[in-house]
């Protein structure tokens, strides 16, 4: 575990989904429902419970992202550690109510800035060549 | 990440290598002999372009017997990769697919 420093940078996906929170948050915390739209899992809602997200193992990949609950506020909060080769983040999931639904916000935080500063101009240089190799590092679908 | 990312550019740099180790990517441990000989130039050669990609920490040598086997570190790469691209990406499909599932949930 590392705690996130002001030098780590976040990925914020934000959706708005009709339907209330308290669906969603099923969908975020069934093991079986997580498969459908995630990965196959072991999750459990409890604090401090290991789990693994698993997908196809790719190359040397054994396809196992490593997870630790964070903290668990049904209906309004989940968050778990994210780490997969080399690189461990968090996830945090919030949910607040609106008049048609549920807004559904989820941050990954934790990535190096500075190397996400040093690298992306060589990333985008090399994208061509990793196009195939990204596959392979990341198990893109 | 103890690997100098110059390394890395450099050994990923040369088209032969980065076949070498897409193939060891994708196909798992495998000697110089049977790399050789899907590669089309000389063993010297293959052994040499895996030597660089050993420096670079992006494969490792496993002596057995008389054979070498080689296999891919993709660990290694990750300097390059675009992290937040790749998760923005990753996570955008995922919502689309939560919606999916959320739609055919009971109410």
């Amino acid at each position: 575990m590392t705690t996130p420093e002001p030098s780590t940078r976040s990925v914020i996906v934000e959706k708005e989904f009709p339907h209330p929170p308290e669906k969603v948050w099923r969908a975020l915390t069934e093991s079986s429902l997580i498969e459908q739209w995630l990965l196959k899992n072991d999750f459990q809602p409890a604090k401090g419970h290991r789990f693994n997200l698993r997908r196809e193992p790719m190359g040397n990949w054994n396809g196992v992202i490593e997870c630790q609950v964070l903290a668990v506020e049904p209906g309004r909060t989940l968050s778990y550690t994210w780490g997969s080769l080399g690189l461990e983040t968090v996830v945090t999931w919030t949910l607040t109510p609106t008049d048609t639904g549920t807004h559904v916000r989820m941050e990954q935080s934790g990535f190096p800035a500075d190397r996400e500063a040093n690298y992306k101009g060589a990333t985008y240089g090399w994208r061509k060549f990793f196009g195939s190799l990204e596959v392979v590092v990341a198990g893109l679908e | 990440m103890p690997t100098a990312p110059d390394a890395l550019f450099k050994s990923l740099a040369d088209p032969t290598r980065r076949a070498l180790f897409e193939r060891l990517s994708r196909h798992g441990a495998q000697t110089v002999r049977r790399l050789t000989a899907d590669s089309g130039v000389s063993q010297p050669a293959v052994s040499k372009h895996l030597g660089v990609l050993r420096h670079a920490g992006l494969v490792r040598a496993k002596h057995s017997g008389r054979e070498t086997h080689y296999t891919a570190q993709p660990r290694a790469l990750a300097p390059l990769v675009d992290w937040m691209s790749y998760y923005s990406a990753f996570w955008q499909d995922k919502m689309d697919r939560l919606e999916e599932v959320l739609e055919r949930m009971e109410p």
